[in-house]
């Protein structure tokens, strides 16, 4: 059986989140500067310039892309083949993040009570999820999301009857009704089936596949498309304010549901799509 | 580009028109949920606030913290809305502006116009961008909010686009009007404003 220490847990966590807040995604790069080279409109070419003047200047001066540097959800992908020893794991995850958080200067934005609402002062706990499967490998991503984005997802059980129309208008819904709140050009995380819990949990691993890489099934590759084409035919466009770009891409993931069910979840995520991976 | 400074005076504050590219030179002020919720029960007190609002502009903003040898961290606006139930109060006190991004409620909206304030949008994400632009900081009141103390911020160039004016005008509002997507048809699920 391998052997993972929540040393080295800790260690790698704390090197995610460090370069997870600076460095912006090269695929996110790419489609910012795709987006800026076809924007007709002035002021949303000054916006998208402004962003990647923004990004180039993250890395140079190591300093957060965006002053919210979120709550970290950590997803752990392990064999069960491996054993972490030398400790609590969740406790490793969580002082992983309280260093790298602490050494990057960058902002604690987490209370540790919903309704008393005090700053847990180290922006821990993280929220994580294990995910077990045959094997001996042990995978950990990061991913800090800001809350302005965050506040503006939104889920739905819908009527099976409601079908593919159903699903989507409600994600096109949900953009037009986030408006400039989310901070467009967006990235639109959209989960499909499962159960409640699960279609959120699905538009939150769409956010996580990069905006190069359409889904493998050539169906659902259609619909991110075609869905793409229309939330960019809103013209909210970069910061609400009008132009082509309101999207960067739709990522689309599903599950098989119960008979009654059509659960449709979408997580939106704003240019500052943070998302780091290692493998131990 | 306009160049406005800071405080503001109210004649600057009329001649601003929705969509207008302004420049900002001068002294704002830091302030965030919390921040906006201990000046609300201060008000509802009858206790004076940390600072006069009159002429002032607030930004919307929980910076991170400063790395050695700068004076702010990433400094980018946080969505205005959810200040939406404290603002009409400071405008009455005669508050001049705010930063922040996303749209405002009707009722801002309208102090506004009674009050004579124009609402400023920054870029959503561009915390180092805007960061750059602030020279000075200064906690006023509220250390131990942490990230949501109340700052006093002095700021050189510092780069808004005028969203809302004092007349109403309102780019958030005009670009919903021009929304122009056939394929989608509105009002097939229940709308949430």
């Amino acid at each position: 059986m391998r052997e993972i220490h929540c040393e080295q847990i800790r260690a790698a966590v704390r090197e995610l989140v460090l370069k997870a807040n600076v460095e912006l995604p090269s695929d996110v790069v790419e489609a910012l500067k795709a987006a800026h080279k076809q924007e007709e409109s002035a002021l949303a070419r000054r916006i998208l310039g402004i962003l990647l003047t923004n990004a180039e200047m993250a890395l140079e001066k190591k300093m957060a892309i965006c002053q919210d540097t979120g709550m970290v959800s950590v997803h752990i992908d392990m064999g069960q083949e491996v054993r972490v020893v030398g400790g609590d794991i969740n406790q490793a995850v969580n002082e992983g993040i309280r260093q790298g958080y602490q050494e990057g200067y960058f902002r604690k934005s987490v209370v540790n009570d919903p309704l008393s609402r005090i700053n847990s002062g180290d922006n821990t706990p993280a929220i994580i999820h294990y995910q077990l499967s045959p094997g001996d490998h042990f995978n950990i991503t990061v991913m800090p999301k800001g809350a302005g984005s965050e506040n503006m997802g939104q889920l739905a059980m819908l009527k099976p009857a409601q079908g593919l129309a159903g699903v989507r208008d409600f994600v096109i819904k949900a953009v037009k009704e986030a408006g400039a709140n989310a901070c467009p050009p967006l990235i639109v995380g959209v989960g499909i089936g499962g159960n409640m819990e699960m279609a959120a949990y699905l538009s939150k691993k769409a956010l996580l596949r990069p905006l190069n890489t359409r889904h493998h099934r050539a169906e659902l590759r259609t619909l991110e498309d075609e869905w793409l084409g229309l939330i960019n035919r809103l013209g909210l466009g970069p910061q609400g304010m009008g132009g082509k770009t309101t999207a960067l891409a739709v990522n689309i993931e599903t599950y098989p549901t119960h008979i009654a069910s059509l659960p449709v979840a979408v997580s939106l995520s704003c240019h500052a799509t943070r998302r780091r991976s290692c493998k131990l | 580009m306009k160049r406005i400074q800071a405080p503001l005076q109210e004649e600057v504050v009329r001649s601003l028109r929705v969509g207008d590219e302004v420049l900002i030179d001068g002294v704002i002020y830091a302030a965030r949920d919390a921040a906006h919720k201990r000046m609300a029960e201060a008000i509802a007190q009858n206790l004076a606030l940390p600072f006069n609002p009159q002429g002032q502009i607030i930004y919307y903003v929980g910076p991170c913290p400063a790395p050695p040898g700068r004076v702010i961290g990433s400094a980018g606006p946080t969505t205005s809305g959810r200040m939406d139930a404290y603002t009409p109060a400071l405008l009455e006190r005669g508050l001049r502006a705010m930063i922040g991004k996303g749209e405002r409620s009707q009722a801002v909206v309208q102090a506004m116009q009674r009050y004579g304030a124009v609402y400023l949008a920054a870029v959503g994400g561009a915390g180092v961008y805007l960061a750059e632009r602030i020279i000075a900081v200064e906690t006023v009141a509220y250390p131990e909010l942490g990230p949501e103390a109340l700052l006093k911020l002095e700021v050189e160039s510092f780069p808004c686009i005028v969203a809302i004016d004092a007349y109403g005008g309102n780019i958030y509002q005009e670009v919903r009007n021009r929304v122009k997507c056939p394929e989608y048809k509105e009002g097939k699920h229940d709308e949430k404003r």
